[in-house]
C-alpha cells in the first residue's frame, strides 16, 4: 500500500508530461480530424464533418493514393537495402575479426549528425555541374554524365533511399552483429564438418536463427523510414512533383503549405495507424520474453 | 580408407598420387580462402570509404575558399575565414548556437530528474499494470511528429506561444522523456538492492535513498541518459522548422538561411555544419559504450 502512494508520487510528473505532451496532442489531432479546420480562415475549429477529411483522402484526392505509393515504395526499397547492407556489413566484420571498434566508431559518425544537416550535404554533392557525388558518379560511369538527379524523380527517390540507408546502415549493422554473435557456433561447425558449403550453412542454420533478431530490425527500420522527415525538407522537399513525398511530409505539406489542419490531420492519422500498429508487433518481439 | 589395407609398408604410387592431390586441393583451398579474404577486406575499406566520403567532402568544404567550393579536387588552400564569416552577425549563427544551447540544456534539465524519479519506480516498486505502463510509456516514441505538432502549433499561436523557448522545450520534452526513463531503467536494475534495503532497515525514507544511494550509483546511466537527450535535442529539426520564426530559431532549422535567392553559400553551410556536430561527436565518444544500446529506442523520433 506504501509503495503504491510512492509510486503514485515518483510517477505523476513523468505521467502529466506525457499526457500533456503525448497524449493530449493525439488526442487532439483526433477529434480535429473530423472537423474542418483551416488556419487561412480562422484559427478555432470549424464544424464537424465526420469522416469527410478521411474520404477526401481515399476517395476523392488523387494524391493522397500517389502518395501511399511513393510511402511503400519508399519504405520497402530503404528497409531492404538497409538490411541488407547492414547484414552483409555485419558478416564481414565479424570474419574480419577487427570490426567491433571501428563499427562503434562509424556508426557514432552519422548519428552525430543532424538528418536536416545531411540532406542539405547530399543536395550539394548532387549538384550535377559541381557535385562530388555526381562528379564521382560521372567519371566511373560515363553515362550518367549530366544526369540532374533531384530533378528525376526516380533519381531523387534513389537520393533519398541512399541517404537514408548511409544513416542507419552502420546502426543496424551493430544491432545483427550482435546477433550474430549470439548465435551458438556449434551448430555451424558441425553442418561445415559434414561438408555444407558456407552458403548453405548461412542458409539453413544461421538465417533461421538469426531471425528473431531480423524481424526487429525490420520493424524497427520500418518504423523509422516511415518518419523519415528533416532529410526531405532539405534535400527534395518532396519533388519533383510527388515523387519523394512520403506520408509525413505529405501531412506536414496540407498542414503548413495549404493551412488545412484538419485534412492534414486526418492524413497525420493515417500514419499513426500505420506506426502503431508496427509498433506493436515490435513491442510483442522485444517484450516477448521477460528478463 | 577402405583401401589403406592394400599396402601397409610403403607408399604405392597410387596412395602418393592421391596424398599429393590432397595436398594440392588443400593448397588450392587456401589460396582461394586468402582471396576471399583479400576481396572481403577490399569490400571492408571501399565501403569504409563510401560512409567516410561525404563527411570528408563536407569538412573539406568549409576550409574551402568560394572558388574552390566548386572545383572537383582535394588540392585547395585551406583557409579559416567561412568559419569567421559564419559568426558575421548578418548570419546570426551564435544567437542560434545560443539559442539551441538553452534549448537542449533546459529540455535535459527537466528532463532528467523526472526520468530518474520515473525509472525508479519502475524499476524497484511493485504496483499494478506496471508492465503495461512501461510499454505505454515506450510506446509513445512511435508516434509521428507531425501528429503531435498539428495540434501544439494551433494551441501555441493562441497562446501566442509561437517562437518562444518554452514552446520548443515543451514538444521536445515529449521525445526525450521516454527514452530517458528507459535508458536510466536499465542502469536502475542493474544496481544490486543490498544497500538500498540496508538503508531502508535502518529507516532511511526512500526518497532519501534515492538521492544518497541510488543516483550516485546511476550516475553513469543518468549522464549517458542525459548526454543522449542533448543530441537529439540538439538535432531536432521539425518541431524548431515548425514553431520558430526569428528569435528562437535553433542551429539546424539555421542552416537553412544559408539557402539564399542567388544560390546556397555551401561553404558557410559546411562550416556551419562542422560547428554543430563537432560537439555531439565528442558528446557520443564520451558515451560510446552505452551509445548503440541507448538508439534502440533514442532517435525515432
Amino acid at each position: 500500500m506504501k509503495q503504491r502512494k510512492l509510486a503514485v508520487i515518483l510517477l505523476a510528473p513523468a505521467f502529466l508530461l506525457v499526457a500533456f505532451t503525448t497524449v493530449y496532442p493525439m488526442i487532439t489531432s483526433f477529434w480535429t480530424s473530423f472537423h474542418v479546420l483551416n488556419l487561412a480562415k480562422s484559427i478555432d475549429i470549424g464544424r464537424f464533418v465526420g469522416l469527410e477529411n478521411y474520404e477526401e483522402a481515399f476517395v476523392h484526392d488523387p494524391d493522397f493514393w500517389t502518395v501511399m505509393a511513393v510511402t511503400a515504395r519508399f519504405v520497402v526499397i530503404d528497409v531492404t537495402l538497409t538490411i541488407l547492407c547492414a547484414l552483409g556489413l555485419a558478416i564481414l566484420l565479424l570474419r574480419a575479426g577487427f570490426g567491433q571498434n571501428i563499427v562503434r566508431t562509424l556508426i557514432i559518425l552519422p548519428f552525430a549528425m543532424s538528418p536536416a544537416l545531411i540532406g542539405i550535404s547530399w543536395r550539394f554533392m548532387l549538384n550535377t555541374d559541381y557535385g562530388a557525388f555526381a562528379r564521382t558518379i560521372a567519371a566511373i560511369f560515363p553515362f550518367m554524365k549530366g544526369v540532374d538527379y533531384l530533378a528525376s524523380p526516380f533519381w531523387s527517390m534513389a537520393a533519398l533511399v541512399s541517404v537514408d540507408v548511409w544513416h542507419w546502415a552502420p546502426y543496424f549493422t551493430f544491432m545483427l552483429m550482435g546477433g550474430l554473435a549470439s548465435i551458438p557456433p556449434e551448430t555451424q561447425e558441425a553442418a561445415r564438418i559434414d561438408g555444407a558449403t558456407n552458403w548453405r550453412v548461412f542458409r539453413d542454420i544461421t538465417l533461421p536463427q538469426l531471425a528473431p533478431v531480423l524481424i526487429v530490425a525490420v520493424i524497427l527500420k520500418s518504423v523509422f523510414a516511415l518518419k523519415v522527415f528533416d532529410a526531405i525538407v532539405t534535400m527534395t522537399a518532396g519533388g519533383p512533383g510527388r515523387s519523394t513525398t512520403t506520408l509525413a511530409f505529405f501531412a506536414y505539406h496540407i498542414g503548413f503549405r495549404d493551412y488545412d489542419f484538419g485534412y492534414a490531420s486526418a492524413v497525420a492519422y493515417v500514419l499513426t495507424v500505420i506506426l502503431f500498429l508496427l509498433s506493436l508487433s515490435y513491442m510483442r518481439f522485444t517484450f516477448r520474453k521477460p528478463a | 580408407m577402405s583401401k589403406t589395407g592394400m599396402s601397409t609398408a610403403g607408399m604405392t604410387p597410387d596412395l602418393s598420387a592421391r596424398i599429393d592431390a590432397a595436398r594440392a586441393r588443400r593448397v588450392a583451398t587456401a589460396r582461394r580462402r586468402s582471396r576471399l579474404r583479400l576481396l572481403e577486406n577490399l569490400t571492408l575499406a571501399a565501403i569504409a570509404v563510401i560512409i567516410l566520403f561525404p563527411i570528408l567532402w563536407m569538412v573539406m568544404t568549409a576550409f574551402k575558399h568560394p572558388i574552390d567550393v566548386y572545383r572537383y579536387t582535394v588540392w585547395f588552400t585551406p583557409t579559416f575565414e567561412n568559419f569567421r564569416e559564419v559568426f558575421n552577425p548578418r548570419w546570426g549563427i551564435l544567437d542560434k548556437i545560443i539559442n539551441s544551447t538553452i534549448i537542449a540544456v533546459s529540455t535535459v534539465c527537466i528532463a532528467i530528474p523526472i526520468a530518474v524519479s520515473a525509472a525508479y519506480a519502475f524499476s524497484r516498486l511493485h504496483f499494478p499494470l506496471k508492465r503495461t505502463m512501461f510499454q505505454w510509456i515506450l510506446l509513445t516514441q512511435f508516434i509521428p511528429a507531425v501528429v503531435i505538432v498539428l495540434p501544439f502549433y494551433v494551441m501555441f499561436r493562441k497562446l501566442g506561444l509561437l517562437d518562444t523557448y518554452a514552446a520548443l522545450i515543451i514538444v521536445d520534452l515529449a521525445i526525450v522523456l521516454p527514452y530517458a526513463i528507459w535508458t536510466i531503467k536499465g542502469f536502475i536494475d542493474a544496481i544490486p538492492m543490498e544497500t538500498e534495503e540496508a538503508a531502508i532497515v535502518d529507516g532511511a525514507s526512500r526518497l532519501r535513498v534515492i538521492w544518497d544511494i541510488v543516483v550516485p550509483m546511476a550516475r553513469p546511466g543518468i549522464l549517458t541518459a542525459a548526454i543522449f537527450c542533448f543530441i537529439i535535442t540538439w538535432n531536432e529539426f521539425l518541431f524548431g522548422y515548425l514553431l520558430s520564426r526569428q528569435k528562437v530559431v535553433p542551429l539546424p532549422v539555421g542552416i537553412i538561411g544559408f539557402l539564399l535567392e542567388r544560390g546556397p553559400v555551401w561553404e558557410l553551410i559546411a562550416a556551419t555544419g562542422i560547428i554543430i556536430t563537432i560537439p555531439m561527436f565528442f558528446f557520443s565518444m564520451m558515451i560510446q559504450r552505452h551509445f548503440t544500446k541507448g538508439m534502440n529506442l533514442g532517435a525515432v523520433r
